[in-house]
């Protein structure tokens, strides 16, 4: 028994010396890792997307289907003209660009008062701002929504984009960053009779680009995804976002869900969009506050 | 400076301090014009519901929901100690065991093959920080396909292992793990990233030195890559805990709580009693629970793993 173990682990050692001399062979083992979880990862990205151009009957095929032999490239029409898609994503699109500015501009200013003005009792505002980072929006959803009710203003942008304008984890990013601004910058300025609003815009807004990049990434991000509370309060088909149109697709069309599976690809394009042309900043947003810099 | 008296007065920096107290003045004006618009949305949307919520919890609902009589702690009592509530954090407490530590042992070695040196490399971390771009709802549909009982590709990889086949989403041994399955995949690109943004932070000069030492891979690994990660580790725990904690989209669409109220978390039950029984009062006591519990789990998390972890 002992001999046979041995035999072959004197076998793996000889392929992997002989793998590790060639650089070829080493790479291709890395390869072959990097493409194994890569195939893992994206599998279920895959099979919608196969699901999306099978025909009618091929969806309740088994075994699945892992290639669509015959593309149904009308299922993407069909999609978003069996369900109010387009007006969904154009709620999702007003919801999330509305929230996004708003939060680069509360933050901003935000961010500038507690990194260049001194004034009483600002250290503890800053910790009250953080202590925001502590209530998890679960938390308070019943007050709020009735807040929303009280106003009449359920099924409104109002509803979907007031509640989350401003922002303790992009005020606290871009204090950060305006912390290494210089001081004398802001003393030159002054001399030169720049006022704190237009020091602000003209001069610390265009230092800090990355940065302002990254919250608008990661603002667009968490306001493009966001599930319960436009689930609360919106009702009409109208208003809905993307995601919750989504999710109703469930109980809509249970017998073409080639078609559902074309909406959800519709939906997550964006995203996907928004991963390819802005990784750099999302990753900058995202793991703020992870690393030790 | 006027001095009336023969009596030497102590000359002030007067003007000085005038200047600077107006320069304070003028910044706590200024401070209160660009701090007021995060105050008050604050004040509105976060602090005022905190205590609301509170509040809410001292009263019982009418089948309306509208307030009914105060009960004070009694209703606290009453749910908090309810077996559906315990039931709810049991199940909340087995979400978080089975997402959060397979999603950060996947994630490391997800981080750690993409932290090579290779051609090409950056298409495979475009590919494996993807998830992070799925939303919940998307994700929720695409594993509603994968799980599906009779079709499914997971269906068909439990047939090909010659497992018995299962209704996973149905099955009340098997529908907090389907959800689970669902949900480690959605996180993985975001603990993928952060790993990765963690291991590329470590310093190459001391895998040189563990090099020159002799050190095995796995020695590197434990004693340089682990400790150097560990305020990364520390965020994921604590980010992925509370995540677990606030899950609610992927259990509306997969479950819906179900079956038998084996995947019915924190979140869901309060959604429930408020949106569909319109009981506030008890989902406000949950809510009021679910604050305590985060919290008190963030600190604890922060407590225990500080003294583990490895700052530069």
């Amino acid at each position: 028994m002992a001999t046979r173990i041995e035999a072959l682990a004197t076998k793996v050692v000889t392929v992997e010396r002989a793998v590790r001399r060639r650089p070829w062979g080493r790479y291709a083992l890395r390869y072959l890792a990097l493409m194994l979880a890569a195939a893992v990862i994206i599998a279920p990205i895959y099979m919608t997307a196969v699901n999306a151009l099978l025909p009618k009957q091929a969806i309740v095929a088994y075994p699945p289907k892992l290639f669509p032999s015959d593309p149904q490239w009308g299922n993407f029409p069909k999609a978003l003209d069996q369900v109010p898609l387009a007006r969904y994503m154009l709620n999702s699109t007003i919801q999330t660009g509305v929230i996004v500015v708003g939060q680069l501009v509360t933050s901003s200013l935000a961010a500038y008062a507690f990194a260049f003005l001194r004034f009483p009792g600002r250290s503890l505002l800053f910790i009250i701002f953080l202590s925001t980072l502590m209530v998890p929006l679960e938390v308070s959803i019943i007050p709020n929504f009735q807040t929303i009710q009280q106003l009449g203003w359920l099924d409104t942008y109002q509803a979907l984009t007031i509640p989350f304008l401003a922002t303790a984890f992009g005020t606290f990013l871009l204090r950060q960053h305006f912390m290494t601004i210089p001081k004398e910058l802001r003393d030159a300025a002054a001399i030169d009779g720049y006022g704190h609003l237009r020091f602000l815009w003209s001069v610390v807004l265009p230092l800090s680009r990355p940065v302002l990049a990254s919250l608008a990434v990661f603002a667009f991000l968490s306001a493009w995804n966001q599930y319960l509370w436009p689930l609360l309060v919106t009702n009409d088909d109208n208003m809905r976002t993307v995601q919750i149109g989504l999710a109703a697709l469930r109980g809509r069309e249970i017998d073409s869900f080639n078609v559902v599976m074309a909406g959800t690809l519709i939906a997550a394009m964006p995203m996907f969009a928004m991963l390819v042309f802005f990784q750099g900043q999302l990753v900058r947003g995202l793991t703020a506050g992870a690393v030790k810099r | 400076m006027a001095v009336t008296t023969g009596e030497p007065v102590p000359r002030l920096p007067l003007p000085g301090l005038v200047a600077r107290g107006l320069t304070q003045l003028k910044n706590l004006g200024f401070g209160v014009l660009f701090l007021w618009p995060s105050i008050l949305l604050f004040g509105a949307f976060v602090f005022y519901p905190l205590i609301k919520s509170v509040y809410l919890g001292f009263y019982e609902s009418d089948p309306l929901g509208n307030r009914g009589d105060f009960v004070g702690f009694d209703q606290y009592r009453s749910v908090l100690a309810g077996s559906a509530f315990r039931h709810s954090l049991r199940i909340t407490f087995q979400f978080t065991m089975y997402t959060v530590p397979p999603a950060i042992v996947l994630g490391l070695g997800l981080a750690m093959l993409a932290n090579q040196k290779l051609p090409g490399i950056s298409i495979f971390r475009t590919i494996f920080a993807s998830t992070v771009a799925t939303s919940v709802a998307v994700a929720s549909m695409m594993w509603l396909t994968l799980l599906n009982p009779t079709t499914g590709l997971v269906t068909w990889i439990l047939d090909q292992l010659g497992q018995p086949r299962l209704n996973l989403l149905n099955d009340p041994d098997w529908a907090l793990v389907a959800v689970s399955l669902t949900t480690i995949w959605l996180n993985l690109g975001l603990a993928t990233i952060v790993f990765l943004a963690g291991l590329q932070s470590i310093p190459e000069r001391l895998y040189e030195s563990a090099r020159i030492d002799g050190a095995s891979r796995l020695g590197t690994f434990l004693h340089v890559t682990l400790p150097m990660l560990s305020p990364t580790l520390l965020f994921v725990t604590v980010i992925g805990t509370i995540l677990a904690f606030e899950s609610f989209g992927q259990i509306h669409i997969l479950t819906r709580g179900g079956p038998l109220d084996e995947t019915k978390v924190i979140v869901y039950s309060i959604w429930e009693n408020a949106f569909q029984r319109f009981d506030y009062g008890v989902a406000s006591v949950q809510a009021v629970g679910l604050f305590i519990l985060v919290l008190g789990l963030t600190v604890i998390q922060l407590r225990f793993l500080e003294r583990r972890v490895f700052y530069q």
